[in-house]
């Protein structure tokens, strides 16, 4: 299918303050490396899509950020704190304002939908009273086009519509950033452009700035500000969707020719 | 250097445990998980501990009459049957029969949550799912299995007394009165303080399996599998601990 008119466009003014960076990390599981030397900066309000083949390390990547895996060398910085250099408690602090959309979406099976919302809410004290936390519930699920799924199960729901109630779910904590594991693997192409525009309108009504892990490059024409082409563990190319489309760089060309 | 699985786990095991006693008693505390966790192992394992303590009783009863008989001692059968009661096939059955049902749930649970990333999802959004999920199953296996060994004791007992009244007739406060007057605290508090590392092992080691399930369904059905064969096993280890130590201190 051929790239029509890209809603993207590149931030043109001063460049905003950087919110998080990878600087020159490594990761290795056993002698299999799968980042050599990574680096990377997504600013205030940008998206930043990372798009490499199956396997190339980007879960690693946001695995990393989220602090779920150490990195071997190399420093990762959220929001201005050095992710290696916290503590269990400073982490969970910093992990409220980092959101995280599983590819797998992770809901929380046994819980309602509402639960599943409630759950991070609670435990972030973000709520005070009860009717705040409806509301707050109400609000993310309208967000995500779903305000009428409160009280069912994720089993009862759709690929898409788990989708969504995850990103509702991540949505409530209102982060500043949100990391987004190949958000739209899985789903058909329909559904999948629905998410692709659901992940742009957080992007402008919350001011979020997002790291978007994908090789869907329908969802990376539709959603990044900037893309970084991730080759061999290193961050081979870097630009917006159309200096990258017009490169002719074989190993970049591979991406955009399919 | 040479290594063991054996040891290793062992070792990785104590240190879940030691993680548990660290986060366990730090505030913020799950107080409606806990409660919830306490009504779904313990309550809703009563009608099975119930029934196995029920039959357990009648079995032992029927089963020592002949041979009480042949001795002439059909009266010392209350006696005998309370102690063996209380002092070990109910807390030991009941252990057992809870591994089974309550052990083998949580590795599955805890396993499949671990499968489908659900684990990883809560420690993403700044909870610690140590503290929700093991610390308050941890707990209430823990504080639930001596509730239902007690419980199993005292209907372990009352079948007994069933049992004594099919061949003959007793009345209930003489065997009452000859169940307690064979009866010491050095029989019943060593028998109930057992049952409290019971249900600790019996949770902690189905947490710890679940917790670190492998990828995949045939992780959590393992997960499942060894909660159960394992905390058995530890049963019957820490049983084996209990009577040594009562014996060093004198009241066996």
């Amino acid at each position: 299918m051929l790239p029509q008119a890209p809603p993207a466009t590149a931030k043109a003014s001063a460049p905003a303050e950087a919110v998080l960076t990878v600087d020159h990390v490594s990761k290795s599981f056993g002698d299999k490396h799968v980042l050599r030397d990574f680096t990377l900066t997504v600013r205030r309000g940008e998206n930043v899509v990372v798009l490499g083949k199956s396997g190339s390390g980007k879960s690693v990547l946001v695995k990393c950020i989220i602090g779920l895996l150490p990195v071997d060398e190399g420093s990762i910085t959220v929001l201005g704190q050095d992710v290696a250099a916290l503590d269990h408690e400073a982490m969970d602090r910093l992990r409220a304002k980092l959101g995280f959309l599983f590819q797998s979406n992770a809901l929380y099976d046994s819980m309602t939908v509402s639960e599943n919302l409630l759950f991070p809410l609670r435990r972030q004290w973000l709520a005070h009273t009860p009717a705040q936390e409806k509301d707050m519930v109400r609000q993310a699920l309208e967000d995500v086009g779903l305000a009428d799924t409160a009280d069912k199960m994720p089993a009862e729901l759709s690929g898409g519509m788990r989708k969504r109630i995850a990103l509702a779910r991540t949505l409530i904590l209102r982060p500043d950033i949100i990391l987004y594991d190949e958000p739209t693997t899985g789903l058909d192409p329909i559904t999948a452009r629905e998410i692709s525009g659901l992940l742009r309108e957080v992007q402008q009504k919350y001011n979020t700035s997002a790291l978007i892990i994908s090789h869907d490059m329908n969802c990376v024409r539709l959603t990044a500000d900037r893309v970084a082409l991730l080759v061999d563990g290193r961050c081979y190319a870097e630009g917006t969707y159309e200096e990258l489309e017009q490169q002719d760089d074989p190993q970049i060309h591979e991406f955009f020719a399919a | 250097m040479l290594k063991s699985p054996f040891l290793a786990e062992t070792g990785a095991i104590a240190r879940f445990a030691g993680r548990f006693f660290r986060e366990g008693f730090r505030p913020p505390y799950e107080v409606r998980e806990l409660l919830y966790q306490c009504y779904a192992v313990g309550y809703q394992s009563l009608p099975m501990v119930g029934i196995t303590g029920f039959i357990m009783g009648l079995v032992l009863t029927l089963q020592s009459r002949p041979t009480m008989a042949q001795f002439g001692a059909e009266s010392w059968i209350p006696t005998m049957v309370g102690l063996t009661i209380i002092r070990e096939m109910g807390p030991i059955i009941t252990a057992l029969i809870f591994a089974g049902k309550i052990g083998s749930s949580i590795g599955a649970e805890l396993g499949s949550m671990r499968v489908t990333e659900q684990i990883d999802a809560m420690e993403v959004s700044g909870t610690n799912p140590f503290k929700y999920l093991v610390v308050t199953r941890v707990l209430a296996t823990t504080l639930m299995l001596p509730v239902l060994t007690v419980l199993a004791d005292g209907i372990g007992l009352f079948a007994s007394y069933v049992g004594i009244n099919t061949k003959g007739t007793t009345t209930l406060a003489l065997f009452t009165n000859n169940i307690l007057s064979g009866l010491t605290f050095g029989d019943v508090l060593p028998a109930v303080i057992k049952t409290f590392f019971f249900g600790f092992a019996i949770g902690l080691i189905g947490c710890y399996k679940g917790y670190h399930a492998e990828k995949g369904t045939e992780g959590v059905g393992q997960a499942a599998n060894s909660a159960v064969v394992v905390s058995s096993l530890v049963i019957f280890i820490l049983d084996l601990l209990a009577v040594q130590i009562t014996g060093l201190l004198g009241i066996n």
